[in-house]
């Protein structure tokens, strides 16, 4: 953790922004747009739009808005959910994402993987990871939202995946999406310690005690914030106000 | 008066965020893989994410290579962004030794994968990261990153970085961890920046603005 980031991420399904709680129970909370650009004058370090229901139409439909973001919004943006092949990425990468997070169509085929940083970089690929714990220091890798297992080791996939290409893991824990309890910590220590790219912490962040416990004790270079965000329980300002008051060398704004 | 900015297509990272940053400052951006369109620029802008190797060959084989050195023969200005100013430069040293523009002498190498204390640290170095002066240089008068404060954050994602020959040519310095990197660079008519100015909220706006208005 050298240079925090605070990343907004936005769940999406069709045009609705979306959050649930363990990745389930979506309910709609409004325009991403709106809630993008509020967030950039909040002063977001980047965007994260996740398509929810890419699976279900086995194609990201985030295209419009990610070109529209591109156009008014000027801070790095990422985008996953359904992407699949190098068409897919290079579809996103073309109407303005700036990275692709992989999950599902990468555990089918790891390759893909290595196929896509290879032609857009490693900087391109960001490896995304559902997590449900399953026992002790143990969590399984998840796809679909956390319905479908894998059979993986959460962290070996991890490890996996960074050595086929991935440059950033997004690290999203099942068991604390949506809950306000705090990320799981010894989950994101866990792959921190073990890969030698950054990590973004997701799913849990209730509180600014949160984020600073994450970038302080797991080893976390991002944090992801959404329900949190949404509702307005907290703000992406409150959240930097108390990691620069708290001495992390987050961006001034 | 409509001031052109050209914008080198040449396959490689995301054009439109660049192109829509030109226009926030005021500047009509052509976005172009036509070499003809490049030599006649009025400003030229080299943006670029990915490999070091996968850029040149792309360059290259676009007949755009050529066209970017005569363009900076005509003295008229170029800013190259992330791997577009890692182009600029002799060579480097990304997957084996590659050629590079050749347009700023110096070459690129590998972030050091340890921290100033010997510890691995994380790369690529990616996120929000301040600018230092170098101590030879008084200020940022005259250049684009006139009037930036020293606690202005830039977005930075990368692996590799590049060391100019001659000290005179850097503008800007980065610290990651202890290690000191090059984050701008000027020679002559060519500016290099390693950071995102179109990625990098209203701070980053101000210098594709400064790109448009002042050169």
């Amino acid at each position: 953790m050298s240079n925090p980031r605070l990343i907004a991420r936005l769940d999406i399904k069709m045009a609705d922004l979306i959050k649930g709680i363990h990745l389930e129970g979506w309910r709609k909370i409004g325009n991403p747009w709106d809630f993008a650009k509020r967030y950039y004058d909040e002063g977001a370090d980047e965007l994260l739009y996740m398509d929810v229901v890419a699976s279900l139409y086995d194609r990201n439909n985030l295209t419009d808005i990610v070109r529209k973001t591109a156009a008014e919004i000027f801070i790095p943006l990422c985008v996953g959910g359904g992407v699949r092949s190098l068409e897919d990425a290079s579809n996103l990468l073309r109407a303005g994402a700036d990275k692709i997070a992989l999950n599902t169509a990468a555990t089918k085929r790891p390759e893909l993987i290595a196929e896509l940083a290879q032609r857009f970089g490693s900087q391109c690929i960001v490896l995304s990871l559902e997590a449900k714990q399953i026992g002790d220091g143990k969590w399984e890798a998840y796809t679909d939202n956390g319905r479908e297992k894998t059979g993986l080791d959460a962290v070996d996939w991890a490890v996996r995946g960074v050595e086929l290409g991935a440059g950033e893991v997004l690290i999203t824990s099942v068991d604390r999406d949506g809950t306000f309890k705090g990320f799981d910590l010894e989950l994101i220590e866990c792959i921190s310690s073990r890969v030698s790219v950054p990590v973004i912490a997701c799913g849990g962040l209730g509180a600014p005690e949160h984020m600073l416990e994450a970038f302080t004790d797991s080893g976390a270079d991002a944090v992801a914030a959404a329900r949190a965000i949404h509702t307005e329980r907290t703000s992406l300002t409150a959240l930097r106000q108390f990691g620069l008051h708290h001495q992390l060398p987050m961006r001034q704004i | 008066m409509t001031r052109t900015v050209v914008v080198a297509d040449y396959g490689v990272g995301n054009l439109l965020s660049v192109c829509r940053a030109v226009e926030f400052g005021g500047g009509t951006p052509i976005c172009s893989p036509d070499p003809d369109v490049l030599r006649s620029a009025e400003r030229l802008v080299l943006p670029g994410v990915g490999a070091f190797g996968n850029g040149m060959q792309e360059l290259i084989a676009r007949g755009l290579a050529q066209a970017i050195r005569e363009f900076t023969a005509t003295g008229r200005p170029l800013l190259g962004i992330c791997l577009g100013m890692q182009l600029l430069f002799d060579a480097s040293e990304e997957f084996g030794p590659t050629d590079g523009l050749g347009l700023i002498p110096g070459a690129v190498s590998g972030l050091p994968d340890t921290d100033a204390d010997g510890k691995r640290h994380k790369i690529p170095h990616i996120g929000w990261n301040t600018l230092t002066r170098p101590q030879d240089l008084a200020d940022w008068n005259g250049t684009l990153l006139e009037e930036t404060p020293t606690d202005a954050s830039f977005y930075f994602v990368h692996s590799f970085s590049p060391r100019a020959t001659n000290s005179a040519d850097n503008l800007a310095f980065c610290t990651y961890n202890g290690r000191v990197f090059t984050a701008a660079v000027q020679h002559e008519n060519i500016v290099g920046v390693q950071f995102h100015p179109e990625k990098s909220g209203p701070r980053g706006l101000a210098l594709i603005e400064r790109f448009i208005t002042t050169s």
